[in-house]
């Protein structure tokens, strides 16, 4: 298994370990809850050093870059970050990622660990002439999540943290004094940072970050934590709401498939279902038990989908899934049922997201 | 990790007291500490009739699903309803936290089951 820079840390604060994908990863330190409440009430500091970093520059990187999103990367400035998918020709999705731009035709694209090399492939092969390397091995990533992930941050650091926007970055800052890209953005539906420094500064950074965050009740937060402070925001999890098999549209991201674009690839697939959308992603909350991805979902006997995630929800204390089933019921209140274990559970389609963002705009 | 004597525990980590031919089951600590942060039991409903090794109910942590075991035949009396609206209580106190009471079908089988040193023994040999 692959381990990241910050593996030792994790070690040495009795982190139970688990395999994501390849890569050993911490799943929790204290325990998945107490985590998941230290992001939401105060903050929490997770290695995310796994994920992949693409780079795309020179020749037209831009028109590469716009043709393989499903967002619009037209009207991006420098230091700006843009959440998109990326769709295979048939309109199912490659990865969801996110687009930083560096300069004019200098893009560098955050792809999920188990994407990596798949991603590159693929962006490779629709370069447009544009240098394509996968820079992964070039950054660790420590995510600060949380309200008070701002008061922790400026502690270490001269950058006027408070004028950074969300979605957007900055390279080149000091953070207890070593050099990093620093993004505002996130995977927890809280406020925070993401901060890409150098593997071998990965270790002092996440150091000086436990230690400045204590007064606030900064906690180390594993992977378990990361599942459900995003499911809680359903923000989608590539292999559960997206899928070579379910599209963006699909999924309800289509606030981020700009069909107005000239031509991307997907296009012509996602137009075509955009006029009739048969199946959608939506939320449910169940009488009892814990929904688990791939559980079938069933109305007036007839099976209609399945969960895509599920979860006790640590903040509203509910029993929560989201599922891909037939879009007739994914309005709000249709009764549904969950076969989970060999009986079905009573279940009703409710609003996402089921925990509503706190981002600074 | 605590091993409370004086029960008697199955190398799928479940503890059993036996008091007047009926028995308390429940999980160990090792294995709450195992699951994780339990937020979800199932209980078994009375008169549910069990085989050893038979699924007595399933809990939920919340990473996973699991099974638990019942380690004797026998039928369930009644289910520990506290922990319908408290299931962390089995993280707190696993040994006071009894998922179910059944009444014993055949009481030799319980001397499969082993003592809290050879249970001690069992775990370290998993870890």
């Amino acid at each position: 298994m692959r381990r990241t820079p910050l593996y030792g840390e994790h070690v040495s604060s009795g982190a139970r370990m688990t395999d994501f994908g390849g890569w050993e990863m911490p799943l929790q330190y204290k325990g998945i809850i107490e985590e998941h409440r230290a992001v939401r009430e105060a903050a929490g500091l997770f290695d995310v050093s796994h994920m992949g970093e693409v780079e795309v520059r020179g020749g037209d990187a831009f028109g590469a870059v716009q043709n393989l999103v499903t967002n619009d990367v037209s009207a991006m400035r420098a230091s700006q970050a843009l959440y998109s998918p990326m769709c295979y020709p048939d309109g199912g999705t490659v990865d969801d990622v996110v687009v930083y731009m560096r300069g004019e035709g200098d893009y560098l694209i955050i792809v999920n660990a188990a994407n990596t090399k798949k991603d590159f492939e693929w962006i490779s092969a629709n370069a447009r002439g544009a240098q394509v390397r996968d820079v992964s091995d070039e950054y660790a990533q420590i995510a600060l999540q949380g309200p008070r992930a701002q008061d922790v941050l400026k502690k270490l650091t001269d950058y006027p943290v408070e004028s950074l926007g969300f979605f957007r970055f900055a390279d080149g800052v000091a953070v207890a004094g070593r050099s990093v890209m620093l993004s505002r953005s996130g995977y927890t539906g809280e406020d925070g940072f993401e901060i890409y420094s150098k593997p071998e500064d990965a270790p002092e950074l996440w150091r000086s970050l436990t230690d400045a965050g204590k007064e606030f009740g900064l906690l180390p937060a594993g992977l378990g934590a990361r599942d459900t402070l995003r499911f809680e925001a359903a923000l989608p999890l590539y292999g559960h709401e997206l899928s070579e098999n379910i599209s963006p549209l699909e999924a309800g991201l289509g606030r981020f498939v700009k069909l107005g674009k000239d031509s991307f690839i997907g296009k012509e697939a996602l137009l075509k279902q955009s006029e009739k959308l048969e199946r959608a992603i939506a939320g449910f909350e169940a009488v009892s038990g814990v929904p688990r991805n791939g559980f079938e979902v069933f109305a007036r006997g007839a099976r209609i989908g399945f969960v895509t995630s599920g979860s006790f929800s640590p903040t509203l204390k509910k029993s929560l899934g989201m599922a891909l089933i037939e879009k007739e019921y994914s309005a709000q209140g249709t009764e549904i049922e969950i076969f989970a274990r060999g009986r079905n559970v009573a279940a009703k389609v409710v609003k996402l997201p089921f925990y509503t963002k706190k981002y600074k705009r | 990790m605590e091993i409370k004597k004086g029960l008697l525990y199955s190398k799928e980590h479940e503890w059993v007291r036996i008091e007047d031919g009926r028995a308390y089951i429940g999980i160990t600590d090792y294995a709450q500490h195992n699951l994780g942060e339990i937020v979800y039991v199932e209980l078994p409903a009375a008169g549910k009739r069990l085989k050893a090794g038979d699924a007595l109910c399933s809990v939920d942590s919340i990473k996973a699903a699991s099974d638990v075991y019942s380690p004797l035949s026998g039928t369930v009396l009644e289910a520990n309803e506290e922990l319908g609206n408290d299931p962390g209580k089995i993280n707190s106190a696993p040994y006071e936290s009894w998922i179910a009471r059944i009444e014993i079908a055949d009481a030799s089988e319980a001397d499969s089951l082993m003592n809290d040193a050879q249970y001690e023994e069992f775990c370290a040999s998993e870890a």
